[in-house]
């Protein structure tokens, strides 16, 4: 029978990791999205600094500095893990102990996203 | 012939050790150390958010914590190292958009993304200390 797919439908998903480029797409998208967040949020910081509880609390509140940092968690926290994976696939060789670091890699950083998240939420919902 | 020998004595390619270190190597070294330390570093930011989520007395104590001389040298060391990793960024999509592969313009890059950090930095700290 004739395969009527083109020569890049027939290849593509065959890669070692079954994903393509799809890695190095996401990093690169974080990585655009991190210049204007990390900018952002450098500048929140030194605004922030010394200041007391309520100034501080008011700050977070107001809806588009929330919405800013929960991206510059979810964002960073996911290039992150982006960055790590290939850190530990260039380093570590045998197949359990890169399994094991995988696992933890993607454990951590979720983690980090969603405690550092739900606290900007409830302090943005003023809990 | 046992295929498990053959697996054992397969040479390997060289790796760091035979090169001499040259600084567009080191900035991609770098890259890679500030970008790990960034990793680890994220425990603050939520120690910081948790902490401050938890109530006034916590965020006092991370407000302490962070305003300790050695707490202000880890900050230091923080933005130092999203400076460089964020310049080091810059730097991959300039080559992304294949430019900028030339030994001159890899090396004048190199050199920026050092100076641009460090200077990004100090500057960053100036601003720190005249808006308190």
């Amino acid at each position: 029978m004739t395969d009527m797919r083109t020569p890049l439908g027939r290849v593509r998903g065959l890669g070692s990791a079954k994903d393509g480029t799809m890695h190095f797409w996401r990093q690169r998208v974080t990585a655009v999205a991190n210049v204007f967040l990390i900018t952002f949020f450098v500048f929140l910081i030194i605004s922030l600094q010394g200041a007391d509880y309520q100034t501080f609390v008011a700050t977070m509140q107001n809806p588009l500095i929330s919405v800013l940092m929960l991206l510059v968690i979810l964002v960073g926290c996911y290039h992150m893990k982006l960055g790590m994976q290939v850190i530990i696939e260039d380093y570590v060789h045998s197949e359990g102990m890169k399994l094991m670091a995988l696992m933890g890699n993607i454990f951590f950083s979720s983690f980090i996203a969603l405690a550092s998240a739900v606290a900007v939420l409830k302090i943005s919902f003023g809990g | 012939m046992a295929n498990a020998d053959l697996k054992a004595n397969r040479p390997l390619s060289p790796h760091l050790q035979v090169y001499r270190l040259i600084l567009t190597m080191l900035m991609s070294i770098l890259h890679r150390i500030t970008g790990a330390g960034l990793y680890f570093g994220t425990v603050l930011v939520a120690f910081w958010l948790v902490a401050a989520a938890s109530g006034p007395e916590y965020y006092e104590f991370a407000n302490a914590v962070f305003g300790s001389w050695f707490g202000r040298l880890v900050l230091f060391g923080f933005t130092w190292a999203l400076m460089h990793h964020m310049l080091g960024g810059l730097r991959h999509f300039i080559w992304d958009m294949g430019r900028g592969f030339k030994l001159e313009a890899a090396n004048w890059m190199a050199k920026a993304t050092i100076i641009g950090s460090v200077s990004l930095t100090i500057l960053l700290w100036i601003i720190g200390y005249m808006v308190r």
